[in-house]
């Protein structure tokens, strides 16, 4: 019995002649917080979307728990078919840069929507869970509006309830907070704070240095399609051990 | 007069329906081919809604009406000109809608693809539940025009000899050897396109509840 809940093992990819990840690993453990950090173009948001099914690796493994999504004999990386991809999306939650919430849905049916038409759960129990989400991420009395009626920091909030309502046992953020002013930004980083708390799993790609310091549990530095250092995040971002960590949080925070 | 013109405007007002039936959805499988990633199809959608737009939908209303003639040696009946109306209406203007339901799917951000793939719908249910009703918001201005310009283009019918309001109203005009019929007729059409922007209107009014 193992307590890994996403395992991704040698992970390669490349677009057109670019390679975007060489030779990644990551092991992420339930109730763990891992921040991923590094400068753009680095490969975090593509190794965030392979680890989500939206892109293919070309070579490696990735496993959810029990289930192998995508396993590699030598030969590049063979995606397991049939359920295995349905069952893979119902453990994971992934939450974008830009919310990508669905502009014609009202925050309560933002929420309910996949947990009534994906998991075939009875409206009222998807709507009694919703309401608990909406609660815990402050946004109580806006169940009936549309999402451009909302800030961009409550969006964010509807996008986190939304992926939340299908129960997943690993939560990805892709930059959750770089399309946020800082006073909306406190306002999501409070309620990732308050799941981190709640030992919810999670992997959050991040420009906020203290925000990563604050939540993570570990830190991952990736540079140039690789993890370059990784470790308890006072470890790797007060005390980086590689020359590249230090150039990079040496030029952020000046 | 007022009868006869009358008359005429059920016959305008039924291709109008009728092409609107047809075309709205024949429309949808078109622009779907239109975007195939199977290059043979996405060419032949290319070809069709370029001779569509590309020529008189006067002369593809002849040439539906004569093909099967020509081609099969069927003799042609009276009902053929009507047949052969309704056709080339309904495959006209689906060509013209498949551009706007084009357009309007391509201007969906992918990342709504990518929120509903990552939350487990189907293609299906993404199409249904979280694309089109997006695309229908987006396209509705330029079905409005399309759909204005279609009670005017029924006038074309005319030319083949289908009884329409504007055939009458010549008949009328050459007969009564006065203007009047067609005043008439212009202000029926108008009227009648009042009423469609009537109806345009209050369907974006409907879903103007949320903008993106």
């Amino acid at each position: 019995m193992t307590n890994s809940v996403m395992k991704i093992e040698s992970a390669r990819k490349a677009f057109g002649g670019n390679e975007v990840l060489k030779d990644i690993s990551l092991e992420i453990k339930r109730g763990e917080v891992v921040a991923i950090i590094g400068p753009s173009g680095g490969g975090k948001s593509t190794l965030l979307r392979c680890a989500t099914l939206l892109e293919t690796l070309d070579g490696g493994s990735l496993s959810f728990g029990d289930l192998a999504v995508a396993t590699d004999a030598g030969s590049g990386a063979i995606y397991a078919r049939g359920d295995v991809p349905k069952q893979a999306r119902s453990r994971f939650g992934l939450v974008f840069q830009n919310y990508n919430l669905f502009p014609h849905y009202t925050v309560m049916k933002n929420i309910t929507d996949a947990p009534i038409r994906v998991l075939k759960r009875p409206r009222e129990q998807a709507e009694a869970r919703a309401r608990e989400l909406i609660a815990q991420m402050g946004l109580t009395g806006n169940e009936n509006k549309v999402p451009c009626e909302l800030s961009g920091g409550q969006q964010q909030r509807v996008s986190i309830a939304r992926a939340l309502a299908l129960d997943p046992e690993i939560l990805f953020f892709d930059e959750p907070t770089s399309a946020l002013d800082p006073e909306l930004t406190a306002e999501v980083l409070r309620v990732i704070k308050d799941l981190a708390a709640q030992n919810m799993t999670m992997v959050i790609v991040t420009h906020a240095m203290q925000f990563a310091r604050d939540v993570a549990d570990r830190v991952v530095f990736m540079d140039g399609g690789r993890i370059v250092e990784e470790g308890p995040a006072e470890q790797v971002i007060d005390h980086p051990r590689e020359q590249r960590t230090r150039e990079f949080l040496s030029r952020i925070e000046g | 007069m007022m009868q006869m013109l009358g008359q005429g405007f059920l016959v305008s007002l039924q291709l109008f329906v009728l092409t609107l039936l047809g075309s709205i959805p024949l429309g949808i499988p078109v622009a779907f081919m239109r975007m195939s990633k199977i290059a043979p199809l996405r060419w032949i959608a290319r070809i069709y809604i370029s001779v569509m737009r590309g020529t008189p939908l006067m002369l593809q209303m002849f040439a539906i009406y004569f093909a099967p003639y020509y081609v099969f040696g069927i003799s042609l009946t009276p009902d053929s000109k009507w047949t052969a109306c309704v056709v080339a209406f309904i495959i006209n203007y689906a060509g013209y809608f498949a551009e706007i339901y084009r357009s309007g799917l391509q201007s969906i951000p992918r990342g709504q693809y990518e929120a509903a793939e990552v939350l487990g719908y189907s293609r299906l249910q993404t199409f249904l539940y979280i694309v089109m009703p997006q695309v229908t918001k987006r396209i509705l201005p330029a079905m409005g025009n399309e759909i204005i310009t279609l009670v005017k283009d029924t006038s074309l019918a005319f030319a083949i000899g289908v009884g329409e309001m504007f055939s009458t109203a010549k008949a009328l005009v050459a007969s009564q050897v006065s203007m009047v019929p067609f005043a008439i007729a212009a202000l029926i059409y108008w009227v009648f396109n009042f009423v469609v922007e009537m109806l345009l209107g209050a369907a974006e009014k409907k879903l103007d509840y949320y903008h993106d």
